[in-house]
């Protein structure tokens, strides 16, 4: 005998007394780090440039585009914006960048996603770092008991993130406006937030509650065609939810760094037309 | 041996394929106390290898369907060989059998008014398998195993145990079966995992252990299928049916060799598949024989219309049944016209659109892809002939499934002979199971019911057959001079290779004599087989035992094919190339030469087997009366046209 | 076709120990590494206990874990391999030994009774179902499995947590709770049982934290996470967490219906 030949003190899991006395936590031979450290470093570059981006309260408006971070921008201290997304709510205590009043919403919505849901468990809990690699906790209740049975209001997260989605299409919609409020226009920045609208709506609607809501509750889609359609197609996107998910982050980010970079002055907004 | 546990039951079923939980179902529901014992996991019995379906005349696609349609394709089909009665009963319940499984929780394929779908196959006049995908097996043995699940709920809320009335005893062997006087008493057994022995007393004991495909060397059966019941009921003293008949699926994989013989399902026949030979040529419109001349199409163009438009042209020979298109792939490929691994090549790729294969034949893709690297959309898959099933088995009462001369022992599923004939049609494997596991359960219970005392297990019996089944580990110093101890797993090939070569597709006689003789050298080595080690899950201690079990068996082909003079379904004699009508009302049984039980029997000219002709029952009027009389006359004995 | 000598490294032992044995075995054209294990069964280790039967993947019996993956040995073939790789295999490592390459499976036996059985409806006989095609797709899907029990192996739940085990079925045990609730014809509302609540409640749903594992192991392709327990976990929010149905239960004193 090779290795172990002793059965393992019950340390629990992988090595648990009645289990093959195998010392090693895996016997994995490939580079199975290597998906949780590319998701850990994605989300970490995210996480500190959209903190950075929304407590600045700064450079989020370069006319006609205002930044995906501060739409709606829903206090005082937001810059006027002409027929933009300005809606006082919250009126003048409101102190700190606007940015954060918002931002819970799409936060949510992505923190309590199914996808971001994996792909943190796995990256920054290591619960499980990779599959049939040991976790290093002792104890695991997964999201039977608070905070994380939280994760369960996912939906309302959807229903929040389906009205972003609307006043972010409308910001999309007024890009056409040139500076001076006059429609037929079109720059590089138009196109900029075309595509992110596009990936944020089908990262929205590829949602795993958006998909059972749509049609995933019933038992008879032979009743509902209609549903039945609609359930089909979103699980077509529902099939690319990971790969919208991290398509719409990087948009997002660069939709609002092409208005940081417009407003700061770095250079001028290319015109097509 | 001192203590060896006992357990009380009314009714024991060695086998949980589809045969044995159908019967274990219908006897608990009856009232009998139940075990049932198994050689793998529970529900993992080779019926989940079934793609095809389950032929039931229920007419949800085409709705000339019926009961009498199927009972004479099913004739057609065994070359009117069937125990009659069994196909009839069989055509009969088969519907029923299906729709019960719904109730059960299974999920068929549907039709667009939300019935049942229902597939061609190979041999069936209309489109008759009720199917999943390809999967129908693993539909069908899940559906029986959750139902066994859900009885066993129930007798947990009312006795607080789950197993009280209905137990499976998994991974667990049966060496003998156990008698009083001539009546069954129960069954001896060990314990794969722990390799402890056990009884399970028992008055009835149902055998559904299926086939005997481990003593060929191409083969589409699993490990399992090591002819156990067959031996068991020989050693029981119930004599085996036409064992001759070895039906050999035309498509098996060929290549890699690791894979040799594993089943490419009819379906992708019964789909739109084509077989070529090497020159791109159907050949298989070369090969029909006069007797269906009428029912298949002549031509290429006609064979291709029957897909769309059945009721207005007929059907191309590739779904011929089973025995004639494996003989007609073996003369392609002896006539030097074979595929670079010794097949033909079966082409479903320019008949259909990738998506469209991919829909209707999922695990054939997904089988070719992971263990051939081929991918079936974009080339033709390589095939030839695999051993795939027994039409022979122990002889049956039709009605009660009941073996003849040892009462309590019932048999059910491929392990019984008679239903199927000189060949079986795909499909009516999966209702044979469902229609006499039912009955083999049924009589069972209901013999049970009717006895006024228990038989008894005396010690004796279970002492000897502890003894034999410990043989392998003294082989060493027995008889000094008698030879080294033999490797199971060397006996094993040997056995196969012989088997394969002399008694396989096409039998001669002076192969078969060679054969025999070779059987015999081979029983007197496994007398010396020995393994190593301890009882626990000891694979070389196992196959020891089966050996017993699978020398009997491929004795009884043997003898039975050197018999019978003629070429009929799964028996093909190049000897005697046709079939004879005068063997038509002739039935081959196997009995045990020495029916004391002694194994000492090794002259090669007596061996272990006796064999008897018998006349067969005439086939009842009405019955007869289904089938044109021009028919009638390519197969019936003359005697028998004249009543 | 040429053949080359592979090193292995089987795990053989029993619960009282054992370890990773090295073995030189003869590789041919095309084989599977199931076929290498019957190799060394044949000719080095007779006594070599696996588990294995239709050799098609379509049992799923043989399930064991090479490279410290969990899969199919009669689907691994020996090609995806380099020539001078160890190829290491070992018997599932959630479950209790029994020798060698054979696991105690009793876990997902046990867990299989706890799930209620299809109800059927009281009205319809056999014979008169009638299903479509759509209504039917999805839990076919899940009748896909197998039962090789790789998902329930490699679930961290249970693997890294043996204290789990009691409350939480496993991912095969949950997507047959969704089949259930899914089939269009099952009656268990009409008899009582909300299999949408029991699925947390009794089965451990919440202990699922979605890292998809199991279905990255299935070799059926089943997408478990996707279709059975995402779902599944949205029919318990809409039983437990949806505040309008809530409030809709205290109106009408019974749950609203799917």
């Amino acid at each position: 005998m090779a290795t172990g030949t002793e059965p393992h003190q019950n340390s629990g899991g992988v090595r648990t007394r009645t289990r093959a006395a195998i010392s090693a936590p895996h016997l994995r031979t490939d580079r199975w780090w290597l998906a949780p450290a590319v998701t850990a470093a994605g989300l970490f570059a995210f996480v500190v440039y959209s903190t950075w981006r929304a407590f600045s309260n700064a450079h989020y408006y370069a006319a006609p585009y205002v930044s995906p971070f501060y739409s709606p921008c829903l206090a005082e201290n937001c810059k006027n914006m002409p027929s933009g997304p300005n809606a006082d709510l919250f009126g003048s205590w409101w102190a700190i960048s606007p940015a954060i009043i918002i931002l819970i919403f799409p936060l949510g919505f992505r923190l309590t996603c199914y996808y971001y849901r994996k792909a943190y468990y796995r990256s920054f809990w290591a619960s499980p770092p990779a599959c049939a690699v040991a976790e290093p906790h002792a104890k695991y209740t997964g999201e039977t008991r608070f905070p994380l049975i939280l994760q369960n209001v996912h939906r309302y997260f959807f229903y929040f993130a389906l009205l972003v989605a609307c006043v972010l299409t409308y910001d999309t919609v007024l890009s056409f406006r040139d500076p001076h409020e006059r429609w037929g226009h079109m720059g590089l920045g138009t196109l900029v937030f075309l595509v992110n609208i596009v990936l944020i709506w089908a990262y929205t609607l590829s949602c795993h509650s958006c998909r059972h809501i749509v049609g995933g509750k019933l038992k008879h889609f032979s009743k509902h065609p209609v549903r039945y359609k609609a359930w089909q197609f979103v699980g077509k996107l529902n099939a690319r939810h990971m790969q919208l998910a991290w398509a719409s982050l990087v948009s997002v980010a660069l939709a609002d760094f092409y208005v940081y970079l417009l407003a700061s002055g770095v250079f001028d907004d290319p015109r097509f037309f | 041996m001192g203590a060896v546990e006992r357990q009380q039951w009314d009714v024991v079923i060695v086998g949980a394929g589809g045969a044995g939980l159908r019967a274990a179902i219908e006897a608990r529901e009856r009232g009998a106390r139940t075990a049932v014992i198994c050689k793998s996991l529970f529900g993992k019995a080779h019926t989940v290898m079934a793609e095809g379906g389950i032929a039931a005349a229920m007419a949800n696609v085409n709705e000339h369907d019926n009961w009498q349609v199927h009972f004479r394709d099913t004739m057609r089909g065994g070359k009117f060989l069937n125990q009659w009665r069994m196909a009839e009963l069989h055509a009969k319940e088969a519907p029923d059998r299906v729709w019960e499984l719904e109730t059960w929780g299974a999920l068929f394929d549907r039709t667009k008014d939300g019935k049942i779908s229902q597939r061609n196959f190979g041999g069936h006049e209309y489109p008759r398998l009720a199917h999943v995908g390809d999967r129908t097996g693993l539909e069908l043995i899940r559906t029986l195993q959750q139902k066994i699940v859900s009885l066993q709920q129930e007798d947990k809320k009312e006795t607080g145990d789950y197993e009280s009335r209905l137990k499976v005893f998994q991974e667990c062997t049966v060496t003998r079966i156990l008698k009083d006087g001539s009546r069954v008493s129960g069954v001896f057994a060990y314990e794969r995992e722990t390799g402890r022995f056990f009884v399970l007393e028992a008055p009835a004991v149902v055998i559904a252990t299926g086939g005997i495909g481990k003593s060929f060397k191409v083969t589409s059966n699993s490990w399992e299928y090591t002819g156990d019941g067959h031996a068991l009921a020989l050693l029981a003293g119930a004599p085996l049916l036409n064992m001759e008949f070895v039906q050999f699926h035309p498509t098996g994989m060929v290549w890699p060799p690791s894979v040799k013989g594993i089943l490419v399902t009819e379906s992708v026949r019964g789909d739109g598949g084509v077989l070529r030979n090497s020159e791109g040529k159907r050949f298989m419109f070369d090969y029909i024989p006069d007797v269906f001349k009428e029912k298949y199409a002549e031509s290429e163009e006609e064979g291709d219309r029957w897909y769309e438009d059945p009721d207005h042209n007929r059907r191309p020979p590739e779904l011929l049944p089973r025995d004639e298109v494996a003989r007609a792939i073996n003369a392609e490929v002896k006539a030097g016209r074979g595929s670079p691994h010794g097949g033909v090549f079966l082409d479903v790729s320019t008949r259909m659109p990738a998506e469209v294969i991919r829909r209707r034949l999922p695990s054939m893709y997904h089988q070719f892809k992971e263990l051939a690297d081929v991918d079936i959309t974009a080339e033709a898959m390589e095939v030839g002939p695999t051993c795939h099933y027994v039409m022979g088995g122990v002889a049956v009462d039709s009605d009660t499934a009941a073996a003849r001369g040892v009462p309590g022992l019932f048999a059910a599923g491929e392990v019984a002979g008679g239903m199927h004939g000189s060949n079986r049609l795909g499909g009516n494997s999966l209702s044979d199971l469902l229609v006499f596991g039912r009955r083999a359960g049924w009589h069972a219970a209901e013999y049970v019911d009717g006895l006024d005392a228990r038989p008894e297990v005396a010690d004796d019996q279970i002492d000897s057959a502890a003894a034999e089944a410990l043989r392998p580990f003294s082989a060493e110093g027995q008889e000094p001079g008698s030879g080294p101890p033999e490797n199971p797993y060397t006996l094993h090939q040997e056995l196969q290779q012989s088997m394969n070569d002399l008694v396989g597709i096409i039998r001669r006689e002076g192969e078969m004599e060679q054969a025999l003789e070779r059987l015999a050298g081979l029983r007197v080595r496994a007398h010396r087989a020995g393994v190593e080690g301890h009882r626990q899950f000891n694979p070389g201690w196992h196959l020891a035992l089966d050996l017993r079990n699978m020398l009997l068996v491929s004795e009884c082909v043997a003898r039975a094919a050197l018999e019978r003079t003629e070429s009929r379904g799964g028996h093909t004699r190049e000897d005697h190339p046709t079939m004879d009508r005068r063997w038509r009302p002739v039935n081959l049984l196997c009995g045990l030469a020495d029916p004391t039980g002694g194994l000492a029997a090794t002259d090669p000219e007596r061996g272990q087997i006796d064999l008897t002709r018998e006349t067969t029952a005439p086939i009842r009027a009405d019955l007869l009366a289904l089938f044109e009389k021009e028919e009638l006359v390519k197969y019936l004995a003359e005697e028998e046209l004249y009543e | 076709m040429s053949g080359y000598t592979a090193h292995f490294r089987v795990w053989r032992g029993d619960v009282e120990g054992g370890g990773l044995e090295d073995y030189k075995v003869e590789v041919n054209d095309g084989e599977v590494v199931l076929d290498i294990i019957h190799r060394l069964q044949a000719t080095q280790a007779s006594d070599l206990a696996v588990r294995w039967n239709c050799k098609a993947g379509k049992c799923g019996s043989c399930s064991a874990e090479i490279n410290g993956r969990p899969r199919l040995m009669c689907m691994t073939r020996m090609s995806v391999f380099e020539r001078d790789e160890t190829i290491t295999v070992t018997p599932l490592r959630a479950f209790p030994v029994i020798r060698d390459l054979v696991t105690d499976v009793g876990f997902n036996y046990q867990k299989a009774r706890e799930v209620p059985a299809f109800v059927p409806p009281a009205e319809l006989g056999p014979g008169e179902y009638r299903m479509f095609q759509e209504d039917v797709d999805r839990s076919q899907e899940f009748r896909k499995c197998i039962e090789c029990f790789l998902c329930q192996d490699t679930c961290h739940v249970v693997r890294d947590h043996e204290e789990n085990k009691t409350a939480f079925a496993g991912p095969r045990f949950l997507m047959r709770v969704a089949e259930l609730d899914m089939h269009p014809l099952d009656a268990a509302e009409a008899s009582g049982l909300d299999r949408k609540r029991t699925a947390q409640d009794e089965h451990g749903l919440g202990y699922c934290n979605i890292t998809k594992c199991c279905t990255e192991v299935c070799p059926e392709g089943i997408h478990i996470t996707d279709n059975a327990l995402i779902p599944l976990k949205e029919r318990a929010v809409d039983r437990k967490y949806d505040p309008l149905v809530w409030l809709g239960s205290k109106i009408r004193r019974r749950p609203a219906g799917g």
